[in-house]
């Protein structure tokens, strides 16, 4: 009996990829709608997060202020928030009665945005001020005693910190397109407007639309895996 | 002619900690000048607050005569460069590595190319332009590290430990390089060391610190010779012993350095000398060596301390010899603190003041 159900469940698989596989090759839209909206929203929001985050960890890591540790701490804690939980509490700061809420930001892109952007700000924020930390003193001592002006310097430790910045970025990046609570509380899986490939996986799975959800997760993953290569080569070359 | 640098009662505190208590010091244009002490003695912090890139707690600087204030140090970095203890290479290329200063300086390109041409010859690395600097061993990074200051030709050079750790084939290209920048091109070298034998060599005039003060100054080897008479001078400096010499018939001399204990040097010698063995000079073994090197003796091992890809050990034999030896080696003979050793080295390794 087990034996069956697996066989059976094998063939459900194989024909879920076979299906998602024709899906992908074929260009059908809305694949491609949720692939697109995905990789602009996820960017955007990354985008967003890098303006504000690579500052903000460039001061915590090299400067001495009243607050610095405790800053240090509040990033570090959000670092592992759930995602769901951030959706809701911007959800409700949102909604039509929430504080925002005339905004009548909820329910589009840019609430998603907004969303993930805070979701990728203290990953941004606490691998960067820990990169800048690492090469911070000796990088700019090394910088002056070579005649550089304090500008110069900062750039130079800046660009000693950029194999370990670049990698925050894409894990950012990363984080955002793969996750469901932000888009799926604060975008609503609109088709057309506010699908993207996490929500539209876990709604076309409910559904029994196996194959769209395999097609969506391959290429979810594709990104993800092309990107965290691209990353290290990136890395390495940075490196030397 | 005002010194080149003159400091006037520096004090330096790091919190509760004083590193320097009310240092005066000259330097005069041309000159080498050693700076020895123990770890700790605050011999980084002096060479740091000469090279601009640290304030002093109180006190003066005086440049060529001209105080040093907060807007003076810029300057003052620009004419002065320090090479650190610690080897920092900046992340890419040895040419860019080399070419760093001259850049901010916003020098025209082809200068550049010449002079970082002729830093990497100096430090025998021809042909290592476009190689990553991470990528390269330690005492390559350290010639890196030197080439990237000499190329700016500053007026005063400043080096901290820059042999400590390493090979003596690097640390004697290093040696050169920092003599051919003074003798030739006339660079102002002050040199912070707790090993006499290399840099001690190079130098004219000394300074000893201890606890952030100077305690001796003068010709190398006086205040050598002052260090070994002091107690603290024992345990600070690696083997450094006063002893009374007797020449022997063979043309050497038989020193007795008290403990019980007799060392052969070359060179006819009567009376009180002052003998430096360089720790690297000592060959430690198991069993007595068969070999043709005059002083053999039998100790304990009192203290093992990591230095960089060496280890020195401390071994008690009538007086205490310290040795430094390969991590490899300590391994294979299975040497710790307590194994019986033999310490086994020539007449001609001893040198006399």
């Amino acid at each position: 009996m087990i034996g069956e159900a697996c066989s059976r469940m094998a063939l459900d698989i194989l024909e879920g990829l076979r299906r998602a596989v024709e899906l992908i090759l074929s260009g059908d839209p809305s694949v491609l709608d949720a692939t697109l909206r995905s990789l602009y929203v996820s960017g955007a929001a990354t985008f967003l997060a890098s303006i504000l985050g690579l500052p903000i960890g460039m001061i915590i890591g090299s400067r001495e202020f009243p607050g610095r540790r405790l800053l240090r701490g509040f990033f570090n804690a959000l670092l592992g928030i759930p995602t769901v939980g951030l959706g809701l509490i911007l959800y409700l700061i949102l909604s039509r009665s929430g504080p925002l809420g005339a905004l009548r930001m909820l329910y589009t892109p840019s609430a998603m945005i907004l969303g993930q952007a805070l979701l990728v700000l203290p990953i941004l924020v606490s691998f960067t001020a820990n990169a800048v930390e690492n090469v911070e003193r000796e990088i700019k001592d090394l910088s002056k005693t070579l005649g550089a002006s304090e500008l110069q310097a900062s750039l130079t430790v800046f660009r000693e910190a950029l194999p370990s910045v670049s990698l925050a970025v894409i894990a950012g990046f990363n984080r955002a397109l793969a996750e469901l609570g932000v888009a799926l509380m604060l975008g609503g899986n609109i088709a057309g407007l506010t699908r993207v490939l996490t929500t539209t996986i876990a709604m076309e799975a409910t559904r029994g639309n196996i194959e769209l959800s395999i097609a969506l997760t391959i290429i979810l993953l594709s990104i993800v895996f092309a990107l965290s290569s691209a990353a290290n080569v990136l890395k390495e070359k940075l490196e030397g | 002619m005002p010194p080149l640098m003159s400091l006037r009662d520096l004090v330096k505190d790091y919190g509760e900690v004083r590193a320097l208590d009310h240092v005066s010091l000259e330097v005069e244009d041309g000159e080498t000048l050693a700076v020895f002490g123990p770890n700790g003695a605050g011999k980084t912090t002096l060479l740091r607050i000469m090279a601009g890139i640290e304030a002093p707690t109180s006190g003066r600087i005086y440049y060529r005569g001209v105080e040093v204030d907060g807007k003076g140090l810029a300057e003052l970095r620009r004419r002065c460069t320090m090479v650190f203890q610690r080897t920092v290479i900046f992340n890419t290329t040895v040419y860019k590595n080399v070419a760093y200063g001259l850049a901010v300086r916003g020098l025209p390109q082809n200068e550049v190319a010449k002079k970082v041409k002729d830093a990497l010859n100096l430090v025998k690395l021809k042909g290592y332009e476009r190689r990553p600097a991470r990528r390269l061993s330690g005492g390559e990074q350290q010639r890196v590290a030197l080439a990237r200051a000499i190329v700016l030709e500053p007026e005063l050079l400043l080096l901290d430990e820059p042999t400590a750790n390493l090979d003596p084939e690097t640390a004697s290209i290093i040696e050169e390089t920092i003599r051919y920048m003074n003798r030739e091109r006339g660079t102002t070298v002050v040199v912070a060391t707790h090993n006499v034998f290399g840099m001690g060599k190079v130098a004219e005039r000394a300074i000893l610190l201890m606890n952030g003060r100077i305690v001796e100054e003068g010709s190398v080897s006086d205040v050598l010779l002052r260090v070994s008479l002091r107690d603290a001078g024992f345990s600070m400096l690696d083997n450094i012993f006063v002893g009374w010499a007797e020449p022997t018939p063979n043309g050497t001399s038989a020193i007795d350095i008290g403990g019980g204990v007799k060392i052969e040097a070359l060179g006819k010698r009567r009376g009180r000398v002052t003998a430096l063995i360089p720790p690297i000079d000592i060959i430690v073994s198991k069993k007595p060596l068969d070999s043709s090197a005059r002083n053999v003796l039998k100790g304990r091992i009192v203290e093992v301390s990591e230095a960089g890809s060496t280890v020195r050990l401390k071994v008690e034999a009538g007086r205490v010899f310290t040795a430094q030896i390969t991590e490899t080696s300590l391994k294979e003979m299975k040497l710790n603190v307590g194994s019986e050793v033999y310490l086994t080295f020539k007449a001609s390794s001893i040198r006399l003041l």
